[in-house]
């Protein structure tokens, strides 16, 4: 391919040169005195092509060399892949060879819907808040929604080691330095490093190449899924693509549509969670995605336009999932499935929540407790230390089960709101002995 | 000999061409990449130079690609076999689809809308010699539980006398079944199927009728107090997890109309794919024949291409259009009009239009007050007449209804069922907001019986907000039970059990019967001796009416539970509301 040595102009991080017979989408390479980059077309105009560097255009000059590869961002994927951990790029990041094989293109087209199944198998994370109270579903798009300081990636780790998936392909962008060693020790420790795929972008990477993540995450995981594997997809954080995406948009003059993102967000994030799909008679993949709330505020554009799109969603707070506004979309495909006493008891032990927090304020404003009051607050401190804390790791069938001996701890039968014939085959043998001895 | 250009920009999904001739404003082109022809639409024109959007993802366009103009109009094929398909934006059918090219929407395969092989049972109607003009009826073919009327061509503006009408028998939508000439001598031949612009209205009525005729959903809250007319628009805009989808679904389901059309317009795949697995098995009670066969899915789901999402709405109303010239009822569903929106913004932004609020370009008003225009019964030229009914949802950016789409829409339908986020997150289904939403049309209860239900409710409204401050011991024993009838009224009759067969769907009969009964007990004077008697009654007789409301109606146990709650309702009433009298002798009527 012919090289370019005049770059036209350069504007945040995207340059423009003359070039003929140059096709959208399609890679260039930069080289410039602090090393060669990738570079994306974006636009075309004329002859006037313009480019997002990877790199970004810090101390790109003028007369750099620029040569067009004549393809668009293609990633490899073959079995190679698995333990390994690449760059924004697709470059390893590992000290591994680069890999050539079987080069994919990213960002391929769409699921024809006629061809999707209703989903059907849980996913087990051995955390009861959203194994017994929300469950996760194979094929699943759901967002963890939470603020800085939170441990989510944390609660992704973990869901990565202990659901039971054959790939997991993490995508990380702007992440920490220290974050992406947690992960990598941790699926390390956990014996899980040889069946992940890793492409991280942190925060000390050019911006642009955070774009590429969920894009190549996800081609990747496809194609294994369509192999037959189940594919669980970490991302995080999506709030800082979607910002990616927003300093592009500025730097190219596009009429921004709310706090500045682009008019497409909604868009371009429904693409990447839409690879979310359980495909017959083949494998599947899930997407987990971390969505940090600037300001907590779940109507900022970002968590607002995922919760359009995703299939519910999990409130981290305070260390904990929430359960309210926690919504698993999918559940009721599922759980009634597991046990029998599943669904009631999961929205009577919630109802009953809700009390204890009315309760609690009650006791806040100084007002009178009542004995009912009383067995609420026990209740309220025994569901949060013994079911909300992330800690508890726990199969659902024993998470049923500690529900009910939670009940049995501070209630009497008929108090739960639960229906008879559940009590008499699940109430803990016994527990009205326990509570006599109160 | 058709235009051709070339292209000269490429940004996003707009691409620039540069025509050797003359170009139409909307004309569909065709980019060629490779082996593929990529279908566009003109939205701009400059000189000699257009601005096309693409229905396709536009990776691999290069400058100088060549661009074939086909001096047609975005159009949809109109003809029997319709019923029961599941298309993309573009009327290209996704099953079909999938048999060619697997699991993944592949850009640049156009398929037939129509089964060109499929053989159709003709009876003429029309007869030699007959003067017949667009619109009117040649003959018909059964299609699913209706006579499919085949008509002439929208298109055919002349006044045409027929020369040769088939005679019974079997054909394919291609199959010529008339003949006719124009007022100038030339000879037209008529097929069964044809095709239609989709952003031209079809205008082939008498007269437009005022919506009077309810269109009954089932839904209690929306048939009794928010009621839609067949003819009429509505639109439900809520934050998510409000139940938009799921209140769309139901109303997909039980609606009392002839042809439901859903524009699953930029929302979650596996929503479709839910009404697609489960419309087969289900059966419509009024032909008890399967409910796809009464429904047409128009599904452009978030991730396939934005351009095509913009065309989706309009195709779906287009075959909602077509059966309404046959004298049927469509209801046409779309969800959600904002990603519509959404997609007109996107081409705006990159065609760089001065943008108006929240980056909508300036003609958001007016498209989308065009669109909802587009609803309406009419009298048809044989006598007969057809409706469309639109409902669409708007789903507002951080459930903010004062946002342009929400506002738009609002200023042009004639009922609004606005979600809301406390209502749905205390899992009250449906969550329509019972004071915020309105409805300017008449249902199926008279109005002054509406709204004194609702003036209790509103009563109850403002004791619950001052109880909030002043605490229960600090509120009256009747402005208590005030409070008691308005959540009585929300928890029997505004809610509904969307998992009980019974509950999920409620005839308009049984509305009309239990509705008297709750407005004899929202009327009645309720003795009671504290706050906790009058609690303990309410929760009483709630119990007994959700009972009540699980009954098959007119069964043994439904009179049974019936006299039951009026045995619960005697023993506390004395005397009535005399603001409620008159309706309570109305009612007893």
């Amino acid at each position: 391919m012919k090289v370019y040595s005049r770059i036209e102009s350069i504007a945040g991080n995207v340059i423009t040169v003359k070039a003929e017979g140059i096709r959208y989408g399609d890679l260039a390479q930069i080289s410039t005195s602090f090393g060669s980059s990738l570079a994306e077309v974006i636009k075309i105009d004329g002859d006037m092509v313009s480019l997002q560097v990877f790199a970004g255009s810090r101390g790109v000059s003028t007369g750099d060399e620029l040569r067009f590869l004549g393809k668009p961002m293609q990633v490899s994927c073959t079995d190679a892949l698995q333990g390994r951990i690449f760059n924004g790029s697709g470059e390893p990041r590992d000290g591994g060879p680069a890999l050539k094989d079987n080069m994919i293109p990213i960002g391929g087209p769409s699921f024809n819907p006629t061809k999707r199944i209703i989903p059907r198998n849980m996913v087990r994370t051995g955390i009861p808040m959203i194994d017994l109270f929300n469950t996760l579903v194979e094929s699943q798009k759901l967002p963890i929604f939470s603020i800085s300081g939170e441990p989510y990636n944390e609660l992704l780790a973990r869901i990565a080691l202990q659901a039971e998936v054959d790939l997991i392909v993490l995508g990380g962008m702007g992440l920490k330095h220290d974050d992406y060693l947690y992960f990598r020790d941790t699926l390390e420790e956990g014996g899980a490093l040889s069946r992940s795929i890793l492409f991280i972008h942190t925060a000390a990477d050019p911006v642009v190449e955070g774009l590429m993540v969920p894009d190549m995450s996800l081609a990747v995981a496809e194609q294994f899924a369509l192999n037959g594997k189940k594919v669980l997809v970490l991302l995080t954080d999506m709030t800082n693509f979607a910002d990616a995406m927003k300093e592009i948009a500025i730097t190219q003059e596009q009429v921004p549509s709310n706090r500045g993102y682009p008019g497409d967000l909604y868009s371009q994030l429904a693409s990447r969670y839409e690879k979310a799909v359980d495909i017959e008679g083949s494998g599947s993949i899930t997407i987990l995605a971390v969505t940090t709330m600037p300001g907590d505020d779940v109507t900022h554009p970002v968590p607002d336009n995922t919760g359009y799109i995703t299939e519910g969603q999990f409130y981290l707070r305070g260390g904990r999932i929430e359960p309210f506004g926690s919504l698993s979309r999918l559940k009721q495909q599922v759980n009634d499935r597991t046990r029998e006493d599943h669904r009631d008891l999961m929205n009577g032990m919630i109802k009953i929540y809700a009390s204890y927090k009315d309760a609690l304020e009650k006791q806040s404003m100084g007002f009178q407790k009542t004995a009912w009051d009383e067995k609420l607050l026990k209740y309220g401190e025994k569901f949060e230390r013994e079911m909300m804390d992330l800690t508890v790791n726990i199969p659902i069938e024993q998470a049923l089960d500690r529900g009910w001996s939670i009940l049995a701890d501070c209630f009497e039968k008929e108090e739960t709101g639960l229906r008879t014939n559940l009590i008499e085959k699940f109430w803990p043998k016994g527990a009205g002995a326990v509570h006599g001895q109160d | 000999m058709n235009t051709t250009g070339t292209v000269t920009g490429i940004n996003g999904n707009m691409v620039t061409v540069r025509a050797d001739g003359h170009v139409i404003m909307n004309e569909v082109c065709g980019i060629t990449v490779g082996d593929k022809q990529l279908k566009s639409e003109v939205i701009r024109i400059r000189g000699n130079s257009a601005q096309v959007q693409v229905f396709e993802i536009t990776k691999g366009i290069g400058i100088g690609d060549r661009v074939e103009f086909s001096s047609q109009m975005l159009a949809v094929k109109l003809g029997p076999g319709l019923l029961g398909q599941i298309y993309d934006g573009l009327q290209n059918p996704l099953p079909q689809l999938a048999e060619k090219t697997g699991f993944f929407l592949e850009r640049g395969i156009y398929l037939d809308a129509l089964n060109s092989a499929a053989v159709w049972e003709f009876t003429p109607r029309a007869k030699v010699g007959d003067k017949v003009s667009a619109g009117d009826c040649l003959g018909t073919v059964p299609e699913g539980p209706f006579e499919h009327r085949i008509m002439v061509p929208f298109y055919n503006e002349d006044e045409y006398t027929l020369t040769r009408v088939n005679e019974a028998g079997k054909y394919t939508v291609n199959d010529a079944i008339a003949e006719g000439t124009d007022s100038k001598g030339n000879t037209i031949l008529f097929t069964m199927a044809f095709e239609w612009p989709v952003k031209r209205p079809v205008k082939l009525y008498e007269e437009r009728l005022k919506p009077t005729t309810p269109m009954v959903s089932k839904v209690r809250l929306m048939d009794t107090f928010f009621p839609v007319a067949k003819g009429g628009t509505y639109c439900i805009p809520g934050p998510f997890g409000a139940g938009k989808t799921v209140l769309q679904q139901i109303t997909s389901r039980h609606a009392e109309v002839d042809v439901v059309i859903i524009a699953a317009c930029g929302e979650r795949a596996g929503e479709v794919v839910e009404t697609l697995r489960e419309f087969p098995e289900l059966t419509d009670p009024r032909t008890g024949r399967s409910l796809m066969e009464r429904t047409i899915i128009v599904c452009n789901t978030s991730s396939m291409p934005v351009a095509s999402r913009e065309a989706s709405v309009y195709t779906a109303v287009t075959l909602g259009e077509y059966y309404r010239q046959m004298g049927l009822d469509v209801l046409l569903l779309a969800d959600s009009t904002s990603r519509w929106a959404q997609a007109m913004r996107e081409m705006s932004g990159r065609l760089e239009e001065i943008p108006g609020e929240e980056a909508f370009p300036a003609y958001l008003e007016s498209n989308i007050a065009a669109f909802y225009e587009r609803a309406g019964i009419v009298r048809l030229k044989d006598g007969k007449t057809g409706s469309i009914t639109i409902g669409g949802t708007v789903s507002p950016a951080g459930g903010n209804f004062e946002e342009p789409v929400t506002q738009a829409t609002l200023k042009v339908v004639g009922a609004f069922h606005g979600l809301s986020r406390e209502r749905s997150d205390a899992r009250k289904y449906p969550a329509i907001h019972p004071t915020e939403s309105w409805s300017k049309y008449t249902g199926i209860m008279p109005d002054h019986h509406v709204k004194y239900a609702h003036s209790i409710l509103a009563k109850s409204g403002e004791i619950d907000a001052m109880m909030k401050v002043v605490g229960e011991e600090g509120t009256s024993l009747t402005d208590y039970i005030v409070y008691q009838k308005g959540e009585f009224l929300d928890t029997v009759y505004f809610q509904q059990n969307s998992f009980d067969p019974v509950d999920a769907a409620v005839t308009p009969e049984r509305q009309i019967h239990v509705f008297s009964l709750i407005l004899e007990i929202l009327a009645s004077g309720i003795q009671c001796d504290d706050k906790e008697d009058a609690r303990r009654w309410f929760y009483q007789l709630r119990q007994k009416f959700l009972d009540y409301n699980g009954t098959e109606f007119n069964s043994e146990e439904f009179k049974s539970l019936e006299k039951d709650i009026r045995d619960i309702l005697a023993s506390k009433a004395s005397g009535i509301d005399p603001n409620a009298a008159d309706i309570l002798k109305e009612v007893k009527k």
